[in-house]
């Protein structure tokens, strides 16, 4: 059932965008990759589940799993990134490491390492639009993930905030020599990308009904690919990819490919770094060789 | 000895090879988060090798670390082009590519893994360990290895002042790879059973952890690495669970306050000056 | 000529739409110390760097001894016999001055021998460090970490580690830039010994007078493009070239 796949693969797809744009908005601002979104996306997912559980409603979860994302990216980019700011771009990506373990130990010890479950009463309906079936959390899962982009997309675009970060992303020398208050534009970029992960957490979590403390490294390095293809200094290419990689990787596993899937996705997001480094979105590459 | 510490202590000669492959590659500049695939590549084949085809263990260890160097080699070339997070990014997708093989890879056993091999002892995995710990200390001292520190500080210089860059990155990843190799070799027949999950994403990071938290400027670094994380759980008991929290507290704090790790140049001066003195 | 060590033709470089170097023909006799001058942004970093294969040059030839090394790769071109040192000091953060002048020897010696200790197998490479330490005044520096030291050393430490690799041909990019009268004077007496032991120099330089008072030959560039050459009293009384100076800064 082909339109069936591409809604359950474009579900997908959405969690993807969301997490990968997470990822791009601080490494195309900062040039940093921030390992921890991984784990802040499943501890998003655990807060929501958790909220859930309780008895709380679905905006309530998803704002629970964003907020909580949010103070610990604040964490992250006061204690692991503002010191480190003048190292070598690896150094910042190795700390972000450290706080990634951190928080997968921390969830395994609350949560355990086996998976959570939720209750099959919750967010079970199906809604049927002729031949196609749509979960009530799919569509909660893709209507969510469209507004979330419009909301990032205005940040970004429309704010000052916005635009100033995107002149940092643009050229980061210029931006300093402007004077654009770097700081908090740094601490933006990582609240806007944790809260993005949080909340990508908390959907995917309940879509799947199910979550254990390994879904950041299954999900997070996929969505790193995700936003290799899209382009790494182009904060929208994950709006492309995302979809894509999603249709793509359901389609394989519908057709009898699942074991490839994975083979796939990173053979791919190999390929576009060694061929087309600026992502299948971003513009021609600059002429302006290194200086020496 | 007892039983339990003599596997721990195989443990870490094991975690000290996969140190040493991250730190050769390191040496020139270039961040491998997915050396775990290299590791993967050597166990497999060399239980391939002892299990199917009865070669002896150390052929086969000699013959898998040639094959995985040779494909390191060959990641390593279009690699060249990739340089910092991008090269960490393209190894990351070269690690589960090599992972999700593996468990695809009926003929060993898929996700089922793979048994059959002979258990070694601690004293074989150490003539290993210790082994190539002493001749990459060796190779700290040649030409060969200020070559790649030129190319670690400044890859355009070290090209204009003579130095074939290529040659050294390439050849920096084959032997890396070939170390990890055997770091592989030495776990399937020491663990006796493998299976893909050994060689994601985290065990890539565990080599990392080892040589940035022991040392990233010195080889005994990943001496002091791969023994802490093998044996400081062992002093950390009552808080056994939050082991994993405690190492990632550690790799933020040497990183802020102590970037080159806990053993540098200076340190071994200060300790090997005290002995002599004694 | 037939004796020039290096000869250039036609050598050009843009960027985006900037001519850093038109059609740039010149050339350097043997044993001679040349000089290159002109307004900054002029094209005189950009001409090394074709030189030594940090740019592929978009047209033209570059030639050393008569062999064409326009297409080389930096390496070759630097065991062929050209060495440099940069505008920027780029000197190795983690090496003392001693490993500097290890590392940058040519590479005679067989692979095996480059993967020993070099305290066992490379006597020969220890001795020329020690030779090169000693003309430049280094020995008493000899392991300290090169990037710690006073700005004036650091240049000599950079030209030191070009030199030992035994160039034909030594490329200076601007040497005495933010020294002292003293410094230049000691850096300008180095490169007439230097050139007195057989070494040919090819020196960019900004301030006119220094090189007026050392190089055998002169060529000025403006806008990439080559306005003047000659001897040094006839290229002070081109017109041209006192346009292009006066016409900018200094
Ligand atoms: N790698 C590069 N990318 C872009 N433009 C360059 C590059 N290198 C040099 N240029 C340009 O070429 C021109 C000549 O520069 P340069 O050779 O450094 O001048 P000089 O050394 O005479 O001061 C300048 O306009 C400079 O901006
Ligand atoms: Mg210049």
């Amino acid at each position: 059932m082909l339109i069936q796949q591409l809604v359950n693969g474009l579900t997908l797809g959405a969690v993807y965008t969301l997490l990968a744009l997470s990822f791009s908005l601080v490494m195309g601002i900062l040039g940093i990759l921030n390992l921890a979104i991984a784990e802040l996306f499943m501890i998003g997912g655990y807060l929501g589940f958790t909220l859930i559980t309780a008895g709380f409603p679905l905006p309530v979860a998803v704002l629970g799993g964003m907020l909580g994302a949010a103070v610990i990216a604040i964490a992250i980019e006061k204690i692991g990134y503002q010191p480190l700011r003048d190292a070598p771009l690896v150094t910042p990506m190795l700390s972000t490491l450290g706080f990634s373990i951190i928080l997968q130990n921390v969830a395994t010890n609350i949560w355990g390492s086996d998976p959570a479950q939720l209750p099959d009463e919750y967010f079970g309906k199906q809604y049927a639009f002729g031949p196609v079936n749509i979960g009530e959390m799919q569509l909660i899962v893709l209507v969510a993930t469209v507004v979330l982009v419009a909301l990032v997309a205005y940040i970004v675009q429309k704010t000052p905030m916005g635009r100033a970060l995107r002149a940092v992303a643009e050229n980061r020398e210029v931006a300093r020599i402007l004077g654009v208050s770097a700081d908090r534009l740094t601490m933006l970029a990582f609240i806007l990308s944790g809260s993005l992960a949080g909340v990508a957490g908390v959907l995917i979590a309940l879509h799947y009904g199910t979550i254990t403390p390994y879904l950041g490294v299954e999900i997070g390095l996929k969505a790193i690919a995700v936003m290799v293809i899209g382009g790494t200094r182009q904060i929208w290419g994950a709006l492309v990819a995302g979809p894509l990689i999603g249709i793509a990787e359901v389609l394989t596993v519908a057709y009898g490919g699942s074991q490839v899937r994975d083979f796939v996705v990173y053979g791919f997001m190999i390929l576009i770094l060694l061929l087309r480094p600026q992502g299948l979105l971003g513009g021609a590459r600059s002429d302006q060789g290194q200086r020496v | 000895m007892s039983t339990y510490y003599a596997s721990l202590l195989a443990e870490s000669g094991i975690l000290l090879l996969g140190a040493l492959s991250v730190y050769i590659i390191l040496a020139t500049g270039q961040l491998s988060l997915g050396n775990g695939a290299f590791m993967g590549i050597g166990a497999y084949l060399s239980s391939y090798l002892t299990v199917a085809l009865n070669v002896p263990l150390t052929l086969a260890l000699v013959i898998s670390a040639i094959a995985a160097g040779i494909i390191g080699a060959i990641v390593a070339f279009p690699a060249l082009r990739l340089k910092g997070i991008y090269l960490a990014m393209a190894t990351v997708g070269f690690g589960e590519m090599v992972r999700s093989f593996f468990l695809n890879f009926d003929a060993m056993g898929g996700s089922g893994g793979y048994r059959g091999m002979q258990h070694i002892s601690v004293g074989y995995v150490w003539l290993w360990a210790g082994g190539i710990l002493i001749a990459v200390m060796l190779l700290e001292r040649s030409r060969v290895w200020l070559e790649m520190q030129a190319v670690h500080d400044d890859e355009t210089a070290a090209g204009l002042i003579g130095l074939n860059t290529t040659v050294t990155k390439i050849g920096a990843f084959g032997v890396g790879a070939a170390v990890a190799a055997i770091s592989g070799g030495l776990f399937a027949h020491h663990n006796v059973y493998i299976e893909p999950a050994n060689f994601g994403f985290d065990r890539s990071i565990e080599f990392v952890l080892a040589v940035i938290l022991g040392g990233s400027t010195v080889g005994p670094g990943s001496l002091v690495g791969s023994l802490l994380l093998v044996f400081l759980p062992e002093f950390l008991r009552p808080i056994a669970d939050w082991r994993l929290a405690a190492f990632g507290t550690l790799l933020i704090v040497v990183l802020l306050v102590r970037r080159q790790g806990i053993l540098d140049r200076s340190l071994i001066r200060t300790l090997t000056f005290r002995r002599a003195a004694a | 000529m037939s004796n020039a060590l290096l000869q250039l033709t036609g050598v050009t470089k843009t960027f985006g739409g900037i001519h850093a170097l038109s059609g740039m023909v010149c050339e350097v006799p043997e044993g001679k110390i040349v000089g290159v001058i002109g307004p900054n942004g002029a094209g005189k970093t950009t001409l090394f760097n074709t030189i030594t294969g940090a740019y592929r040059a978009d047209a033209g030839e570059v030639k050393l001894k008569g062999v064409d090394v326009t297409q080389w790769p930096s390496y070759r071109i630097v065991r062929e016999g050209i060495a440099r040192t940069f505008q920027n000091i780029r000197l190795f953060g983690s090496m003392t001055v001693w490993e500097h002048l290890l590392v940058a020897q040519p590479h005679s010696e067989s692979a095996w021998r480059r993967l020993l200790p070099i305290a066992w197998a490379n006597p020969a490479a220890q001795e020329r460090a020690e030779e090169v330490m000693a003309f430049f005044g280094l020995t008493e520096l000899r392991d300290r970490p090169a990037k710690s030291l006073p700005y004036g050393i650091q240049r000599k430490v950079e030209m030191a580690r070009a030199v030992t690799a035994r160039p034909k041909l030594l490329l200076l990019d601007e040497p005495v830039a933010g020294m002292n009268h003293d410094e230049a004077e000691e850096i300008r007496a180095l490169m007439i010994r230097l050139r007195d032991t057989g070494l040919t120099i090819l020196l960019i330089e900004h301030d006119m007078n220094f090189v007026m008072r050392l190089c055998d030959y002169l060529y000025v560039l403006d806008f990439g493009v080559l306005i003047a050459e000659g001897r040094p009293e006839e290229v002070r009384a081109n017109p041209v070239v006192l346009d292009a100076y006066l016409g900018k800064d200094s």
